[in-house]
């Protein structure tokens, strides 16, 4: 049996060690040995982005990247995003528009959308739905996270 | 997924140290988009070898007179957000920017595209044209591989045990060149293709005569397939030629050796192979006149 891994990363601006298997993804580490249990899985097979979180700021499917990766990266997870003053203005603009029901995807859509956000101050609709085609939601129709996104664009930019 | 260990090499040699070490079950770690994606479908392997700690394998690199090294374990999104290759490898933007999703581009990579060696694989095709070649390590130092040479059926490739790839070199485009790669999806995002197809060109000093021409095929044969009877039907032609473009499209068609599966017919695929290579072909002429 290959033994443990010692790992260092940043987790949500905090120095984080952790011992892993090789074969443990970092979803499962975030999930079940951190306990950052707000990051989803899903489909488990890179499909539907509910186990989104971004490494170095880009975001990627957590279910296809192993825990040993994580060595020396820069990770945000969902429990990253609000600040000490409050919900990020995505969480708040979903909210608002009620751009969600289970809930289950949007942790990951909230993680990819502020990926897009990051970077893109001013993405139009399209660009909104292309950047999140690998966020699967079987609730909502889509209508509202775009429009909740959209929202939170242009109250990030006053 | 079963137990196995972990290495990460920092170097080339590193790499095929282990490689030789091992008993031959080994998966090699890129972005672990197909790798890891199989480990959880029951492929055992008992050492992974990451491959982002080896600075060949992580470069994106262009020089004038060597051309574009793209690593192998370089994600599709650093490709293509990479200013020289937006301005000189346009074909690269095609097929590196519509694979997956933002979160698999930010992880896949064109190494493991190749590797993987899915008939469907979309970068195959434009690496083809564009006179790329595969560079691989191995224990008796390094070889290169045509890229239309790489591959030899469904997930099988020349690699050899004890090989890996290391990097994919493209050559600088030469003067009045233009290339393009297109697929057919029916949806419109995160697809697999029915067909793709790329094609390159270089026009003389006036733009309207085709001096060489390439053309590659995907999805509609085992392996992709790089057409040289299209390539050699535009040869000397006049780029607004319809009957040299048919012609093209004809060897193709010809070419083309489908099967039928929940995302096409042989038929379909077949015409597709027609139509999707008179596009590139447009598309390619189109780009060299604007170069």
């Amino acid at each position: 049996m290959p033994g443990k891994v010692h790992v260092t990363t940043t987790i949500n601006g905090e120095s984080v060690e952790f011992l892993c298997e090789p074969r443990q993804t970092i979803l499962e580490v975030l999930r079940d040995q951190l306990d950052l249990t707000g990051t989803k899985e899903g489909c488990s097979n890179g499909n539907c982005g509910a186990c989104s979180i971004l490494v170095n700021g880009e975001v990627i499917d957590s279910c296809l990247m192993m825990g040993v990766e994580a060595e020396g990266q820069e990770i945000t997870t969902i429990e990253g995003v609000a600040s000490a003053d409050g919900l990020h203005p995505l969480q708040q603009k979903f909210l608002e528009h009620a751009a969600l029901q289970c809930g289950i995807c949007t942790p990951g859509f909230i993680v990819a959308a502020k990926a897009l956000l990051d970077q893109e101050s001013d993405p139009s609709e399209e660009r909104i739905r292309l950047y999140l085609a690998g966020n699967l939601c079987r609730c909502t129709g889509y209508d509202k996270i775009v429009r909740a996104v959209q929202d939170a664009a242009s109250e990030m930019a006053e | 997924m079963n137990a196995f260990d972990y290495a990460a090499p920092q170097s080339v040699d590193e790499a095929i140290s282990l490689l030789s070490a091992g008993n031959g079950n080994i998966g090699m770690l890129a972005g672990g988009t197909d790798l890891i994606a199989q480990l959880k479908e029951g492929r055992k392997i008992d050492l992974m070898i990451d491959l982002k700690q080896i600075p060949e394998a992580t470069a994106l690199s262009f020089d004038e007179d060597s051309g574009l090294s793209i690593g192998a374990a370089t994600p599709c999104s650093k490709i293509y957000s990479y200013d020289v290759v937006q301005s000189r490898y346009p074909a690269l933007v095609d097929c590196t920017s519509l694979i997956g999703s933002i979160q698999i581009q930010n992880r896949g990579t064109v190494g493991g595209n190749f590797c993987n060696a899915s008939p469907a694989a979309d970068t195959p095709p434009a690496v083809i044209v564009l006179g790329g070649t595969c560079r691989i390590a191995g224990p008796n130092g390094t070889r290169e591989v045509a890229a239309e040479d790489f591959f030899t059926g469904p997930g099988q490739s020349v690699l050899q045990s004890g090989e890996f790839l290391v990097s994919i070199q493209v050559p600088t485009p030469a003067a009045n060149s233009g290339a393009f790669f297109l697929r057919f999806i029916p949806r419109n995002e995160m697809d697999i293709a029915v067909a793709n197809a790329a094609a390159s060109v270089v026009l003389d000093s006036d733009k309207t005569t085709i001096q060489e021409a390439r053309v590659a095929i995907g999805a509609v044969a085992p392996t992709p397939l790089l057409i040289a009877d299209a390539g050699a039907a535009l040869v000397g032609k006049a780029v607004d030629d319809e009957d040299a473009i048919e012609a093209a499209c004809a060897a193709s068609r010809a070419a083309a050796r489908p099967i039928s599966d929940m995302r096409g017919t042989i038929e379909q695929r077949i015409h597709l192979s027609g139509v999707l290579t008179r596009r590139a072909i447009q598309g390619a002429i189109q780009r060299a006149k604007e170069s």
